[in-house]
């Protein structure tokens, strides 16, 4: 009975973990520019991943004894995916990437920038 | 029911997997690319704990801390390369 029922609720962390990183990566082919892109990835995957590592803590815990040591590759996660999406974010500025957003109307840099660029 | 659910979400990140190296070839910008090598390795980790959960084994979980570590290191190398055109100054 309650091996039926972990199973089950494995079954349900590691579908629903898996449909995430697939939102992530649709998100990362088909939004617009790099900015917008860099949400798919840094917010659905990681969930998506911390969800699956999740399952994986519950189904080793039923079979072999408490078993924490998923609990590390979700921290890391979790602490590295807003550290890195900060660093290609300042690149992507660095590289005056192409942008949806308009430039601010009152900002002296953006002006600067953009009439250094033409 | 377990082994058909572990199949399911090996399809649909296999799915991602493809999507992301759609991107890492098609991608307009080296920031671009360096975003879908960071999922590449992120979505690989949790392909490899979804593998050592369907054979039943405890110590894959090793694997996919190592490939989250390498993954971090490499994704901030290049985008510290593509900021200041060097990696150690």
């Amino acid at each position: 009975m309650i091996a039926t029922l972990v199973d089950a609720l494995t079954a349900a962390l590691i579908l629903l973990g898996a449909a995430f990183a697939l939102i992530g990566s649709v998100g990362l082919v088909r939004l617009p520019d790099i900015f917008t892109r860099l949400h798919g990835p840094t917010k659905a995957t990681t969930l998506g991943v911390g969800s699956i590592l999740l399952g994986s803590i519950l189904f080793f815990s039923a079979r072999h004894g408490l078993s924490l040591h998923e609990v590390l590759v979700t921290l890391f996660l979790f602490l590295t995916a807003p550290v890195s999406a900060h660093l290609i974010a300042r690149a992507a500025l660095h590289r005056h990437c192409k942008s949806l957003a308009p430039p601010p109307e009152d900002s002296d840099h953006h002006a600067r920038v953009h009439s250094d660029k033409q | 029911m377990l082994n058909l659910a572990v199949l399911m979400a090996m399809l649909l990140l296999g799915v991602a997997l493809m999507l992301n190296a759609w991107r890492l070839f098609s991608g307009p910008e080296a920031t671009d690319r360096i975003l879908a090598l960071d999922t590449l390795y992120i979505n690989a980790a949790a392909l490899i704990v979804l593998y050592g959960i369907s054979i039943g084994r405890p110590d894959f979980f090793e694997i996919a801390l190592l490939i989250a570590l390498l993954g971090f290191v490499s994704t901030m190398a290049l985008a510290k390369f593509l900021l200041r055109g060097d990696i150690i100054e």
